[in-house]
């Protein structure tokens, strides 16, 4: 099976005239890659004397600072630095927002923090661990204030409102309408509605952020290099937040970046951060984001609840559609926010014809994490809810869901076709995909496998989803969130300028230079093959450059790694490149020739006669001439030394009058369907087939289209099954480690089968159309069309985690049987951990009592505890450094007793914060005397943490808690034995402390 | 054993791919980033520093080990093959990497270190692996990039290579 699949991209064959694009030859990349020598970010050397900063964050979703004491931070030896948001402010200005509102946007907190994770300190000095060790002596006081985390949740009236700028939390509201809707859905027989939330999620590279400035206070310049990818577009909004013109703003990335997939864009943020650093400190610094910091704090995709409805002829025929969309952008509205609502905005009909469309877009603000560019950007929410629709049509009507798929396609006749909502559909054979797929998928037999399941009494279900895979982004796609009116104030956006540059040097060898930031996607590769076919030579003859440095190169607001432009825009622009080169020195091979440049063609490292094919000369001797003597060459062939080529598609026209916006050049199609089994006892899904039939215009590169189509399933059934960014009611983080976020491994990703047929699109130099996004926006729906008809339920909502599908086929999970020792959340996504249990310490009940209020005694028997102070009989302080997991860090703890009847029982309640996290704790203990001398104690508690320590999740809280209280108990008994007379007692403080202090509870 | 300064750094000496390797370390500090900033050797890649990903992979005294859960001191002594020990020569690849090369089983390349070193010392003790061992061995990393099958053809390509290289040596 997996022979089969990637035999494509094996079949390479050497020594014959046939075009090196289409062969899926080895990419120039790899040897590097392959031991060792890959050059990102983190692996480039530093200037002596650079900085490093680390990040103090916030623990809350939303709270007021009310001070931040950065003094015993800034005494620790080897720090250089501590910027507050006022000192941030001091030296930038707000980042750009992308509606008109009067809010701003900084990198970090001013006086309020609006989600956890926000960054609310830079510690900068001479090298992480003690810029780290710093940040822990910060002391940040919050007033918390109310936060919500649901779209809808957040324009609820009373709801706590995020910015005044952007009242009820609505940042943008726009309402949109194509043909004649209403009188469509007035007319039509029937109407069906789905209604739709799509979570959070993010295809979380392995490498994380990583960013390196400096700043020439001579010439107010910055230097920055960046594991950013683009749109570039960020670079005036970088620069303008550094308040310097764009020409002092150098931006370089690394040669390799450790994959992107959109979220890489969310790097720049921190880019004006740490040239801010560097500009407070004179010294180049640098910062390299932590896991737990990415997946906390970088960018996510938005997670949006639709509703749609379409009105629908009883054939199955869609009419018109209703769209109904809350965006949720999370705490910020960053640059390019609310693109991902807009990305779409030409596609809202997907692969049918629809001709009549209404569309209600509002963009919400909520105390996540700020969203940003994300594989699909767009597409997955907006598919999700489409074609969850057309497979409740076809059950709401009885009918085939391919029947009505098959129904409502654009016809095969109509390309180029202008959708209702103005995106032109390049080309395409839907209908003949659909039945190409059906055919080499063996549709026919997996549905024989369904009945067969079935009536075995097996879950089995099979899924369809038809997607039209949009790419090459128009830059003026995002004023459709304008009105018309401001549009014509603001002036006119549109196109995407690629560029590309191709150089010869002086003894003929070929230079290709590109801005298009590639993090994995072997550019280099493509471009070598496509440069190599107009010079007649191999790719390995041509060096190929994809770094981008914004002080030398060609570039432009489009270059980028995003929006699957490569292939269609940016390798297209260095074939132009090439050409135009190939067309002069044709003009001076045919005066050395003595033939008519018609009569030049360029083959195997030759500049021949196509005529006389003996009449040549060798390509690196017509190329080099321009450098050795240019004043012998023919007066209209110009110089051949470098060629630099900007193209951008005239089809890329900016919004109508009537909002009507191509908001993509081109259309790649896909289809797909699947079989799924899910287990009865486990309620696991179990993937039997997934077949995807790709058409993406022509194809450059086998292996590496059927790379991007693998990596895109794997990331999209990881959204489908796996994951999430989950957020507790009060906006606490809950998925801050790898092993609480969880993504697909080798044992959970099956090959997917692939299909290809090749459209050429009309629009692009070399035909091909982008390739990379379509499974993240065709597989999530497809993967829950099957799992829905699989159980034969309506409503079906992302992750299709076990637990969640237990809910829909048992109903709500009766609560655990109490007893024992136990610890742990009472629901998933509840911080709250409930717990009891009991111990035995020798001494008496007046014994222990007396020790578990006696300062001394706790300090000695709490894990980790440094200082107890008595501040009344019944309060205590106390400093704790605890580790769970990954996350180790100080807390200062504050408990009181009450209630106490001694030596029989007391409740404790306090707080704990540190810079890992907060939290507040309730517990009473009882002591009563076991019958030999000794004491039994019996404890409850009831606790809330939140910040980094809940971040990291339930699952390790669990164990922790009991490891601590055990480990409190054992030091109190061992303190009890070794003190003989003076007993053991059990502190109760201490298991406060220790219990507030990681657990708190709740506020 | 030896206690260490917590403030204080520390000779570690170990054998990197073959060759005396020697750097100063705090105590806390990792073995991953001991590796990457203190010796140079970039190759060995860092992405959760929590033991999940893998990227960090590599061989300590013959067994598969987190470099980001080792610390640094921990090493002191130890024998350490990593990535950049991989190639016969600077200009050549080994059969296991040209295998990934050939199958395009690698995209960024980030998480690759890790699974080839995963795979390297498994190769050398299971010859002739199913594709659902291999599948199993590599249920410790993760890619964000390649959807796995790539890799796993790699290195069923390379055992079959391996193995039969094996065979043509010993037959000779
Ligand atoms: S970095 Fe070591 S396992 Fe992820
Ligand atoms: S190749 Fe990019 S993470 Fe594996």
């Amino acid at each position: 099976m997996v022979q089969a699949a990637v035999q494509s991209a094996n079949s390479v064959d050497q020594g014959d005239d046939r075009p090196w694009v289409g062969r899926s030859i080895e990419r120039v990349e790899d040897a590097a890659l392959l031991s060792g020598g890959g050059r990102f970010i983190d692996d480039l050397g530093v200037a002596p004397g650079t900085l490093h900063a680390t990040i103090l964050r916030s623990p809350h979703a939303h709270a007021d600072i009310l001070s931040i004491d950065i003094e015993a931070a800034k005494r620790l030896p080897g720090v250089t630095a501590v910027l507050t948001g006022e000192a941030v402010k001091a030296v930038t200005t707000t980042l750009v927002v992308g509606v008109k509102a009067p809010v701003e946007c900084w990198p970090i907190a001013m006086d309020r923090v609006r989600y956890v994770g926000e960054p609310v300190a830079v510690v900068v000095a001479t090298d992480r661990a003690r810029a780290e060790d710093a940040a822990e002596l910060i002391n940040v006081e919050y007033r918390p204030r109310g936060a919500v985390v649901d779209p809808l949740g957040a324009l609820v009236s009373g709801a706590p409102v995020l910015h005044d700028g952007f009242p009820g939390n609505l940042a943008s509201e726009r309402a949109f309408r194509y043909g004649d809707p209403e009188k469509a859905f007035a007319d039509a027989p029937h109407r069906f509605s789905i209604d739709i939330r799509y979570p959070r999620n993010s295809c979380t590279p392995i490498e994380t952020y990583g960013v390196v400035a400096s700043h020439d206070a001579g010439e107010d310049a910055y230097e920055v290099l960046a594991n950013f990818q683009g749109p570039f577009s960020i670079h005036t909004v970088i620069a303008r937040a550094l308040k310097v013109p764009g020409n002092r703003l150098r931006l370089r990335t690394p040669p390799d970046s450790g994959g992107s997939f959109g979220v890489k864009q969310g790097v720049f943020p921190y880019i004006v951060l740490i040239a801010a650093a560097a500009r407070v400190t004179g010294r180049p610094v640098k910062w390299i984001e932590d896991r737990l910091e990415h997946l906390t704090a970088s960018v996510s995709a938005t997670n949006r609840a639709t509703t749609l409805s379409a009105a629908v002829a009883a054939d199955g025929k869609i009419l018109a559609l209703d769209w109904d969309q809350v965006e949720d952008c999370g705490a910020h509205l960053r640059a390019p926010e609310p693109a991902t609502l807009y990305r779409m905005h030409g596609n809202m009909t997907g692969a049918y014809d629809i001709r009549h469309v209404k569309i209600r877009n509002r963009v919400v603000v909520t105390n996540k994490t700020p969203t940003g560019l994300n594989r699909g950007f767009g597409g997955p929410q907006v598919y999700f809810a489409l074609e969850r629709l057309v497979q409740r049509i076809a059950i709401s009507l009885k009918l085939d869901p391919l029947d009505v798929i098959k129904r409502n396609l654009i016809d095969a006749g109509a390309f180029p076709y202008r959708t209702a909502t103005g995106a032109l559909l390049d080309s395409g054979n839907y209908q003949e995909a659909v039945a190409r797929a059906a055919a080499q998928g063996r549709l026919a037999e997996l549905k024989a496998r369904r009945d067969e399941a079935r009536a075995q009494g097996r879950l089995y279900g099979i899924g369809f989803t038809a997607v039209v895979e949009p790419s090459v982004s128009n830059m003026g796609y995002i004023t459709t969130v304008l009105t018309a009116a401001e549009r014509r104030k603001a002036g006119p956006k549109n196109g995407a300028q690629a560029t590309a540059t191709v150089g010869l040097d002086p003894v003929g060898s070929v230079t290709v230079h590109v801005a298009s930031v590639p993090q994995g996607q072997g550019h280099r590769t493509v471009l070598s093959q496509v440069v190599a076919d107009v010079f007649g030579l191999q790719p390995k003859d041509i060096r190929v450059n994809t770094e981008i440095d914004t002080a030398k190169d060609a570039w432009s607001i489009a270059s980028g790694n995003y929006a699957s432009r490569f292939a269609a825009a940016v390798a297209g622009t260095a074939k132009l490149a090439a050409e135009r080169v190939a067309g002069r020195l044709a003009r001076i091979a045919a005066s050395q020739l003595n033939v008519e440049a018609a009569d030049v063609v360029f083959a195997r490292g030759f500049v021949a006669s196509k005529h006389n094919p003996e009449n040549r000369i060798a390509f690196s001797r017509v190329a080099a001439l321009s450098h050795w003597s240019p004043g012998s060459l023919p007066d209209d062939a110009g110089q051949t030394i470098r060629e630099t080529v900007f193209w951008t598609p005239p089809e890329l026209t900016p919004p109508d009058e009537d909002d009507r916006i191509n908001s993509s050049l081109c259309h790649g199609f896909i289809f797909d369907f699947c079989g799924v089994e899910i287990d009865r006892v486990t309620l696991e899904t179990r993937i039997d087939r997934y077949v995807t039939m790709h058409d993406c215009g022509t194809i450059l590169h086998p292996g590496m289209v059927n790379g991007q189509i693998r990596g895109g399933f794997a990331q999209a059934l990881g959204a489908a099954l796996y994951e999430e960014y989950a957020y507790a009611e009060d906006g606490s983080f809950l998925t801050g480690t790898l092993a609480d976020y969880l993504l697909p491994t080798t044992t959970e990703v099956p090959e997917p089968e692939i299909f290809h047929m090749e459209t050429p699109s009309p629009f692009t130099p070399l035909g091909a159309k982008g390739v990379g996004e379509g499974n993240c926006m065709s597989t999530p729906v497809c993967l829950a069309n099957a799992v829905a008809d699989a159980l034969g339920v309506a409503d079906i909502t992302l992750p299709l985690v076990p637990a969640r599908l237990a809910e829909l086929v048992r109903g709500a999970e009766p609560p655990a049987p109490a007893g024992g020792a136990t610890a742990a959340p009472a629901r998933e996504g509840d911080r709250q951990l409930r717990g009891e249990g009991q111990a035995s310490v020798k001494g008496a009940p007046e014994q222990v009592w007396a020790m578990l209020l006696d300062p001394n005694t706790l300090q000695s028997v709490i894990p980790g505890c440094q200082r107890v102070d008595k501040v009344t009989d019944t309060h205590f302080r106390a400093d704790v450094t605890l580790g769970i997991g990954p996350v180790s860090g100080r807390y200062r703890a504050d408990v009181e007793l009450f209630d106490l009847d001694p030596p029989r029982a007391v409740t404790l309640r306090g707080g704990a914060t540190g810079a890992l996290g907060f939290g507040n704790a309730e517990g009473r203990i009882t002591l009563a005397p076991d019958g030999n001398g000794g004491t039994k104690l019996t404890y409850n508690y009831d606790a809330a943490i939140g910040g980094k320590v809940a971040s990291i999740g339930g699952r390790l809280l669990d164990g922790a808690t009991r490891v601590i209280i055990g480990q409190f108990f054992t030091a109190l008994a061992r303190r009890a034995g070794g003190g003989g007379a003076e007993g053991g007692g059990l502190s109760l403080f201490a298991l406060l402390a220790k219990v507030a202090s990681l657990f708190g509870g709740r506020r | 054993m030896t206690r260490l300064k917590a403030d204080a750094r520390h000779s570690v000496r170990f054998t990197l791919n073959g060759r005396p390797a020697e750097g100063e370390a705090e105590p806390r500090m990792l073995l991953s980033d001991f590796l990457r900033h203190q010796l140079g050797a970039t190759g060995t890649h860092v992405g959760c520093e929590h033991g999940v990903c893998g990227a960090c992979t590599i061989v300590v005294d013959g067994m598969l080990t987190r470099s980001c859960l080792t610390l640094a001191a921990q090493a002191d002594g130890c024998d350490l093959k990593t990535v950049e020990g991989l190639a016969p020569s600077a200009d050549r690849l080994g059969v296991l990497q040209q295998a990934f090369r050939r199958n395009h089983a690698l995209q960024c390349g980030f998480c690759t270190a890790g699974i080839l070193m995963s795979l390297d010392h498994y190769l050398a003790k299971n010859s002739a692996p199913t594709e659902a061992e291999t599948r199993d061995l590599l249920s410790g990393h993760i890619c964000r990039c390649t959807g796995y099958t790539p890799i796993i053809q790699a290195a069923l390509e390379a055992a079959a290579k391996l193995a039969s290289s094996k065979k043509e040596t010993s037959d000779a």
